[in-house]
């Protein structure tokens, strides 16, 4: 049986959306024609991202946030990342814990994801289950990242708006913590604010954010809000400050040039890696590489003028003699 | 990139032994599969649309407070009315053996009883999986 996976996904088929997101997490070239014929579906979504420490309550927030997200009458995707083993490649993807009731509602979809390797808090295929999500009419699309450290912040590249959730009892964690990390934050969320030492986080971050705007001047003052996810506290204020930043990013033209931005890096990483897999294919099915290794390894040759001479060939022959060199 | 194993491992029901269900979990992801762990109290219906989102190659259900009859065969039931039909479903816990053959009949694929050796349901899995 074949089947239109395109035309299936428009016409609402969780099931063709959900094969396609596997192609697109193997790599399998069946998923590319799909997304050919998807794409122009897709820009429509709002696109949430939610990161912070590993425990912060990530999930038990994002499960809470698309219920109230559910009652403004708006349908919701989740893609909820999880890391795999560096060691066997397998992984637990345990978000789904958090969101169970959810997956009985006819408009949330979720799905769950494991890094594969890849280093930045999400996986390689997140941005296209995103786009998957996004045309299969998904109005706003939850991103939960694996819990991060401390350089875990590709999802700034991939949200429109950003929540950084922390928690009390990190200590003198905010002083700790690596600029990068807080910086990516459209929102401050300190959750478990039921436990003490909620309101010393709290007065920390908003110091820091006060420090921030003597710095740098913004259009936006990220702001700082307490929830108890376990309780569902604080959830509509988070929605209202998700729809603040939102309504800013739009009148000031920025969320234009953010998924200008975000396409421009989109396109020239997917150029990047087809090309890096072509020459690589060549390199490796001639036996080419192996023996420039030995060459490197024996010093008759050095990996520097193998690089310029190597990309110097491909960049230069006419495209119909590249496949055959 | 290679093709992995996406597994569902679920509590059906208000039975509260998660042991075995989150031990094999580990091993499942051991084993180099992505397991989706549900949790507990689950329905039929929710572990059958976690399914359907995942794209789920087996499904894997646990129980051990012997309401196994009434649940395996209804996820079966209901993985088939949604057209998942080449989906591996697998069961453990606490089930006794007069009630093999029945859920076997039912589309229940394979069961495993405690004291199985791990190894052999890895195995059982790797074997049985279907193509995509
Ligand atoms: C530990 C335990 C508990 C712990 C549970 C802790 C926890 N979080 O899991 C506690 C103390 C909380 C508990 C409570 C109860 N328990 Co209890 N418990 C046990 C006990 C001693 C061991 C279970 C266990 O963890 N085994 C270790 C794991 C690794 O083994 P396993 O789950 O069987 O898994 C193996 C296989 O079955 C198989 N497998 C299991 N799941 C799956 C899934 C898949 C997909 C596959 C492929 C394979 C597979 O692979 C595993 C590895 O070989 C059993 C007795 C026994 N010997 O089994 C009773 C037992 C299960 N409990 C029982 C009872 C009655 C209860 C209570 C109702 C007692 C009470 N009156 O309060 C409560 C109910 C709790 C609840 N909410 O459901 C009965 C159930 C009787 C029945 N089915 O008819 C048992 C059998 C004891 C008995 N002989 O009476 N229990
Ligand atoms: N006290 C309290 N506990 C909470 C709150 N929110 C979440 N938790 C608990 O914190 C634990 C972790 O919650 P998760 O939602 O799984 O956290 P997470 O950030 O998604 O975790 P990872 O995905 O593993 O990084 C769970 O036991 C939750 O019940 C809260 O507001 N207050
Ligand atoms: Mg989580």
């Amino acid at each position: 049986m074949t089947m239109d996976y395109a035309r299936e996904i428009l016409q609402g088929s969780p099931r063709a959306v959900a094969r396609l997101m596997s192609w697109l997490e193997d790599e399998d070239e069946r998923a590319y024609p799909v997304m050919e014929e998807i794409y122009r579906h897709t820009g429509k979504a709002y696109i949430l991202g939610i990161t912070g420490s590993p425990g912060a309550g990530k999930s038990t927030l994002t499960d809470k946030l698309t219920r109230t997200i559910r009652r403004k009458g708006l349908s919701v995707g989740i893609v909820a990342v999880d890391p795999s083993s560096p060691f066997t490649g397998g992984a637990v993807l345990g978000d789904r814990v958090r969101m169970s009731e959810l997956s009985i509602d006819p408009g949330v979809y979720i799905r769950s994801m494991a890094t594969r390797g890849f280093l930045g808090g999400i996986s390689k295929a997140t941005a296209d289950v995103v786009k998957v999500l996004d045309a299969f009419g998904k109005d706003v699309i939850i991103i939960e990242t694996v819990g991060v450290g401390q350089d875990e912040v590709d999802i700034i590249g991939l949200a429109d708006t950003t929540c950084l959730i922390l928690v009390p009892g990190l200590g003198d964690g905010i002083q700790s913590m690596k600029a990068g990390v807080m910086e990516i934050a459209d929102i401050f969320v300190v959750n478990k604010a039921d436990r003490a030492g909620a309101d010393q986080v709290v007065a920390e971050v908003c110091a820091r954010v006060d420090q921030d705007s003597h710095i740098k001047v913004k259009d936006w003052t990220p702001p700082v809000l307490k929830t108890v996810a376990v309780e569902d506290q604080g959830l509509e204020e988070l929605w209202q400050a998700i729809d603040g930043h939102r309504a800013m990013l739009e009148k000031t033209g920025k969320l234009h040039e953010k998924r200008r931005e975000r396409i421009c890096n989109e396109t020239l990483r997917m150029i990047h890696n087809e090309l890096f897999r072509v020459v690589r294919e060549q390199l490796q099915d001639s036996g080419q590489l192996d023996n420039l290794v030995t060459d490197i390894l024996d010093h008759k040759r050095d990996p520097y003028s193998i690089m310029r001479e190597i990309t110097g060939k491909w960049i230069s022959l006419p495209q119909h003699q590249k496949e055959t060199s | 990139m290679a093709k992995k194993i996406k597994i569902i491992v679920a509590k059906p029901g208000l039975d509260g032994h998660d042991r075995g269900a989150k031990l094999l979990s580990r091993i499942f992801a051991e084993a180099g599969m992505e397991v989706v762990y549900t949790g507990l109290r689950q329905t039929p219906e929710m572990i059958v649309e976690t399914a359907l989102q995942e794209d789920a190659d087996v499904v894997g259900l646990s129980s051990l407070s012997g309401v196994h009859n009434y649940f395996f065969p209804k996820v079966v039931e209901l993985l088939r009315a949604k057209g998942l039909d080449d989906v591996l479903v697998v069961g453990g816990g606490i089930i006794p053996r007069e009630d093999y053959e029945g859920l076997q009949k039912a589309g229940v694929n394979a069961i495993f009883g405690p004291g199985t050796p791990t190894t052999e349901i890895v195995e059982y899995i790797q074997k049985n999986v279907r193509e995509r």
